[in-house]
């Protein structure tokens, strides 16, 4: 009887033994990362390609083996397209979930209200929104960083762009949201550097449904461009009305306009317009040593296959903030000042969709005007311009 | 071209980007004023009835590749039961127990709701499909205006048309003035006041539906479009003087030539705002409106 108790304690013991290693062995520890995305509200055609990108990488790379062997978890939170949303979000993940690192929000307005937050935790947030505030000054933004390319770096690419064909004098049309007084700002300030001169600057709002007033004073105050900065409807109206009008002088749009819905809603007045656009849109009309190519090509591919849709510009930025935290962690383990530390020193020629990322202790953001290319309407189908 | 001939020109597109405007809050003020004079109620969910039509011919038009007016009979008629059943179900059970400010607020529910299923639909992109004729703009004295400006301006032009027919020739367009004037008698003399109120639904209805199946092409249309359209509606009959369809149409126009000029002018910035401070000011010296009568309003409930 004894002797039966001892053989029962033993067997036991091994089984504990084997069943602890073997839990070790084949299902260590997840690392959590978490999101913040805006799937619903305002901003949901941001944080619904953002989620869906998140989640797919997250289950190719738990398909091949994790990180290091840990499997990831990707912990989601709706913010509604709101900032005490985000912060309540924030600080659910921080405490309850303690995760690595946070990805998102989808927009500006949300990502700086959680500065303050992710600075006293000492977590890395890697923001999807494009606001330059994010991470600048950079000396007050340690542990953010963002993968969304600066309003201003598309505003250098159209001047750049215009520098060379000899245009000097342009006038804008923005729209009265966050979205285009950010680029107007950007749009009158960057212009003298150039030798550009704005000779009309006209305003619309986000439910205007004809821009022709503001198109003819363009044309009579003498410019060579017409700039146009907003997303939806609005570009799309913009676009009718100066074709409309036969202006002869080319029209720019903002690099909002890479949807390829934007040219069947113009039609035929699409045709000849220039935008700064990242290459996720032409990212087939690529050459192929270009250093993006493979990873946009299966980015792509991946996401239409799974969800009958374009990811988007704005999925390429999720894409690229989870990658970093994922690069990271693989190389120096789930800790959060180790992986901010990773980030910004190590990421160098980092080829992700947004661009070829050089993250710097001067620089959160690591993309310039070479992110983008400037690419006209031809044919109904974009066309790289060289 | 002499400078004097650009300004001419330039002038010219202001005029016509502000008729382009001005027809469509027209349109939806004549709307608002058919339900108004049979209830005194402001159908603040007018709007949405617009952008049902633009998203409803996309719908049959692109979507199901129906025929042009097949598309078109089926909009307005989806519209018009639509609007039916706004009347039956939320406006009927309360009319006779509920003050008209809640009735007002019932039909803000109604917008809310209708706004929230078009988004179920259609999602939140914006939808257009090809104008009504091909074909190059127009050219006038250097300025230029699209063939589908041509149709929204003409639509107007006859809807007014028809319904000044309607309501001056035919008998039930007699009885619904009836009503508007004095629903009690109306009541008295053996008109049927539900069944007016129904159709006044149903009319307003139809008239935004055919507003927004004509806009669509210019101005693309989304499923929150619906509100801004209400305001700058309820703004042309206003001031053009609650009730009278005359005063909504010159009101309509007024204000879009204005919203217009402002912008052209001065600049694109204030427009909105100029546009409502001629509003203030019209209302100050003449509370009724432009074509309103001080004795119309003080029998009015509201």
């Amino acid at each position: 009887m004894k002797r039966g108790k001892k053989l029962l304690g033993l067997f036991l013991m091994v089984c504990f033994i084997v069943f602890s290693l073997s839990t070790s062995l084949f299902a260590k520890e997840p690392i959590k990362i978490g999101a913040i995305f805006s799937v619903t509200g305002a901003a949901s055609f941001l944080g619904e390609p953002q989620k869906n990108t998140v989640l797919m990488l997250a289950e190719q790379i738990n398909k091949a083996g994790g990180i290091n062997g840990h499997p990831i978890e990707v912990i989601i939170e709706d913010s509604k397209s709101d900032e005490s949303q985000a912060v309540l979000s924030a600080k659910k993940l921080i405490e309850r979930d303690n995760v690595v690192a946070i990805i998102g929000p989808s927009t500006t307005g949300e990502s700086m209200a959680l500065i303050p937050i992710v600075t006293s935790a000492k977590i890395p947030l890697i923001s999807c929104a494009a606001g330059a505030n994010i991470t600048t000054p950079v000396s007050e933004r340690y542990w953010v960083f963002k993968t969304a390319q600066y309003d201003t770096s598309a505003v250098e690419a159209i001047y750049r762009y215009m520098q060379k064909k000899g245009i000097k004098k342009v006038g804008i049309l923005t729209i009265s949201t966050a979205f285009g007084d950010a680029g107007r700002k950007a749009l009158l300030e960057l212009a003298p550097k150039f030798g550009i001169q704005v000779v009309a600057d006209e305003r619309y709002g986000p439910k205007d449904t004809d821009m022709t007033t503001q198109l003819t004073k363009v044309k009579s105050a003498g410019a060579q461009a017409v700039i146009n900065w907003s997303v939806g409807p609005g570009q799309v109206i913009v676009t009718k009305n100066w074709h409309a009008l036969k202006m002869g002088i080319p029209l720019f749009q903002s690099h909002g306009w890479g949807s390829k819905k934007n040219i069947e809603l113009a039609g035929k007045a699409a045709e000849g317009v220039i935008a700064p656009l990242g290459r996720i849109v032409v990212w087939d009309k690529l050459p192929d040593k270009h250093p993006q190519k493979p990873i946009l090509k299966k980015y792509v591919t991946d996401y239409m296959a799974r969800y009958k849709g374009e990811p988007g510009t704005f999925g390429g930025h999720a894409y690229d903030a989870f990658m970093l935290v994922v690069d990271a962690a693989k190389r120096v383990g789930p800790d959060r000042a180790k992986i901010r530390q990773y980030i910004e020193n190590n990421i160098k020629n980092w080829p992700g969709i947004g661009g070829v990322f050089n993250m710097s202790a001067k620089d959160h953001c690591g993309l310039t005007v070479d992110s983008f290319e400037m690419v006209i309407i031809k044919n109904g189908d974009w066309e790289i311009l060289k | 071209m002499g400078d004097t001939e650009i300004e001419l020109s330039v002038f010219l597109q202001f005029l016509f980007s502000g008729l382009t405007a001005g027809a469509v809050y027209a349109l939806v003020g004549i709307s608002l004023n058919i339900v108004y004079n049979s209830t005194s109620i402001i159908n603040l969910a007018q709007g949405e009835f617009v952008v049902l039509g633009g998203l409803g011919m996309w719908y049959f038009l692109e979507h199901l590749q129906l025929p042009f007016f097949l598309s078109f009979l089926l909009t307005i008629t989806v519209a018009a039961l639509l609007g039916l059943l706004m009347e039956r179900l939320t406006i009927r059970p309360l009319i006779k127990k509920a003050n008209l400010l809640l009735m007002i607020m019932v039909t803000i529910a109604v917008s809310i709701l209708l706004k929230g299923l078009l988004m179920f639909k259609f999602g939140k992109d914006p939808y257009a499909y090809a104008p009504f004729t091909e074909g190059e703009p127009i050219n006038i004295f250097g300025a230029v205006i699209s063939q589908q400006i041509l149709w929204v301006i003409g639509i107007t032009f006859s809807l007014i048309l028809l319904l000044n027919l309607f309501f001056n020739k035919t008998l039930l367009g007699k009885a619904m003035r009836a009503c508007s004037l004095d629903t009690k008698a109306a009541r008295l003399m053996g008109i049927n006041v539900s069944r007016i109120v129904m159709l006044s639904f149903v009319i307003s209805a139809i008239i935004g539906a055919v507003a927004g199946i004509a806009i669509t092409p210019i101005t693309l249309m989304e499923y929150d479009k619906g509100a801004i359209l209400t305001v700058k509606g309820f703004t042309a009959a206003i001031l053009g003087g609650l009730g009278t369809s005359k005063g909504a149409v010159f009101g309509g126009f007024l204000l879009g030539i204005l919203e217009s000029l402002t912008a052209g002018y001065i600049h694109s910035g204030i427009k909105d705002a100029v546009a409502l401070l001629l509003l203030l000011i019209v209302l100050f010296f003449k509370p009724a409106g432009i074509f309103g009568s001080k004795e119309v309003i003080k029998l009015r409930k509201l």
